[in-house]
């Protein structure tokens, strides 16, 4: 290769051409937006392996799977594959069931985030000072990201098994129940089970997530907080909290995405019984899919897609905030 | 915060820390004890939490009743050849979105977080038509394909944000020099980039590893199925046989454990350096 041809890709190709001209490095102004034939079949290049594979396996299925939710798609009677417009929608919508369903959505979202934040927050705040063992406490507290939200079901459904499950064993012993309790049989405590298993998975990742941001903000912050006297809460809630929101604002919405669209557990669980209780609706999906009705199916999956877009919203405006927040 | 704790304040975070560490430990220790103790003794009162006996007859089983080594040799190949497949073509794309400016940049960003969006059941039937026309439905090569796929769009972005963390100079300089922007990458970045590579590679093989719905929907024969399709199984048949099921998940969670232990920090980083650096 050359050495313009060299030169010209990088300086066109980098697109950085502000930061080297601080580093001194040799740029052309103005040129780095400019498209050059040599440059764009550099990025089509690299481009088009992952391109292929997701348009391919994802978007191709994904797309031909949203199509569906237009039309009759049932595995009793695939001859009919006729256009019905929107009955599949109106189906889900006067399913007695869906109700329940939704509500069930809502809890299962609320009621995993917010212990989540809260003690993954905790946890960040303490894990940020140095101590011994620090780096081996991160690691064990990190497993449960490594096991599969299916297996973590099958684990909590032995753990609240109703005869030989150790939380009711537990709970006798210290006194606290007389009777064992049928966790799973009974839906509000097969929801409360649930939860307490996405938040033994989930608690971690907002840990990280926080500490990594907590490990940004500069310590003359807290010395000077220190100096004024500032109280801890003070402190908290003026310094640290404003420091790290958008880190916290994308963790949350990225994490709303990711449980909504998290079946695995539930499905490994409790596979959404008692009586439809513990169903939220990509398990409901699941249900559907298997009765063979594709159409409502699809139906559905276009429905998360659509609430999770207003949640995308949210997720792009508090990554644009970022720029000017961070000094 | 950074000032002196109280000695309360340190007994307030110790046993919290403490705590949760029991909490978090505990259902791996009860699933561990409960595929070491003899079928017969899961199901005895009292509980027990150190077995008088330790048996493996549990695990023996799963090898000889059950194909479970298959299983495992299934997702081993799976997840291997998906993870590092799709970590090499998510770097080349990552290299373009770290350093690169053009138009439909934010399009590809916006298309790579749309696939997360998206509930995967929705994809599945089209999936298994198209598989059955491409003649790879149970076919551990097709779904070797498909995991790659699913990979590459979360790696991408992972590993874009480790592209950002080092500076742009490193291959300028090298391509000063004369290296092409190819041979910078390969010759320059990537023996930087190699704990962020490691990270990435976890990753990907963890997901494959525990993905269920994709499997169960497109592996059918015994002899190719992955662990949690055989999983699956288990759990399908009216009573669980919690013995096997605990060796089963020993099994299955052992190996992406160890290398999680392994590779922690790296991940932590992957994680964190994509989001939080954004």
């Amino acid at each position: 290769m050359s050495v313009t041809s060299t030169s010209t890709a990088k300086t066109t190709g980098s697109g950085k051409g502000e930061a080297s001209r601080k580093r001194g490095l040799p740029q052309r102004g103005g040129r780095k937006r400019e498209f050059t034939t040599r440059r764009g079949l550099q990025i089509a290049a690299f481009m088009a392996p992952a391109a292929v594979f997701v348009a391919v396996f994802t978007y191709y299925p994904m797309i031909a799977g949203g199509q569906m939710a237009f039309r009759n798609w049932k595995l009793t009677d695939l001859t009919d594959t006729s256009w019905v417009g929107l009955k599949n929608f109106s189906d889900v919508f006067a399913d007695p069931a869906w109700g329940t369903v939704l509500g069930n959505t809502g809890v299962w979202v609320v009621g995993s985030i917010v212990p989540q934040l809260v003690i993954g927050f905790a946890l960040a705040l303490w894990l940020r000072r140095r101590f011994r063992f620090r780096g081996l406490y991160q690691a064990l507290i990190f497993f449960p990201w490594a096991i599969s939200g299916f297996l973590i079901g099958i684990l909590f459904r032995w753990l609240f098994n109703s005869e030989f499950g150790v939380v009711n064993d537990l709970l006798q012993k210290a006194g606290l129940i007389d009777e064992p309790i049928a966790w799973l049989a009974d839906p509000k405590t097969a929801m409360v089970a649930v939860l307490i298993a996405n938040i033994w998975y989930g608690v971690t990742f907002f840990a990280i997530m926080i500490l990594a941001a907590l490990q940004s903000i500069p310590d003359e912050l807290y010395e000077a907080a220190a100096l004024d006297g500032a109280s801890k809460s003070r402190t908290l809630f003026q310094i640290t909290i404003p420091y790290i929101r958008t880190t916290l604002a994308l963790t949350v919405l990225l994490r709303v995405i990711w449980i909504f669209n998290f079946p695995d557990l539930i499905f490994g669980m409790t596979g959404g019984g008692p009586n439809n209780e513990t169903h939220i609706v990509t398990t409901w999906m699941i249900k559907i899919t298997q009765q063979g009705d594709y159409g409502r199916a699809s139906a559905l999956g276009l429905l998360v897609v659509a609430a999770l877009l207003v949640f995308a919203v949210f997720f792009l405006m508090a990554t644009r905030e970022k720029k000017g927040v961070r000094p | 915060m950074i000032g002196k704790e109280s000695a309360a304040g340190r007994a307030v975070k110790f046993t919290f820390l403490g705590v949760w560490l029991l909490f978090t430990v505990f259902p791996l220790y009860w699933i561990t004890v409960t595929s070491l103790k003899a079928p017969g003794d899961i199901f005895h009162f009292p509980l027990a939490y150190w077995p008088e006996r330790f048996s493996l007859e549990n695990y023996s089983g799963l090898f000889g009743t059950a194909d479970f080594g298959t299983y495992l040799t299934n997702s081993l190949v799976v997840s291997t050849v998906a993870g590092a497949t799709a970590t090499v073509i998510s770097m080349l794309s990552a290299y373009v979105l770290a350093r690169f400016e053009f138009r439909t940049k934010s399009a590809l960003l916006m298309a790579a977080l749309v696939t997360q969006m998206i509930p995967s059941f929705i994809a599945l039937g089209p999936l298994y038509l198209l598989m059955t026309d491409l003649k790879l439905v149970d076919n551990r090569f097709g779904l070797t394909l498909v995991y790659i796929a699913v990979c590459i769009p979360f790696c991408t972005v992972m590993l874009r944000g480790f592209f950002e963390n080092i500076p742009d100079a490193l291959e300028e300089a090298a391509m000063i020099d004369g290296l092409s922007r190819f041979s910078a990458l390969f010759r320059v970045l990537l023996p930087v980039m190699r704990p962020g590579i490691v990270a990435a590679f976890i990753f990907n093989f963890v997901n494959c590893w525990n993905e269920l719905f994709l499997s169960v929907t497109l592996m059918n024969s015994d002899s190719n199925k992955t662990v949690p399709t055989a999983l699956n199984g288990f759990i399908s048949s009216f009573n669980i046989d919690w013995g096997s099921m605990s060796a089963a998940a020993v099994l299955t969670i052992l190996p992406t454990m160890l290398l999680f232990a392994f590779a922690s920090r790296h991940i932590v980083q992957g994680l964190t350096s994509g989001a939080v650096k954004g």
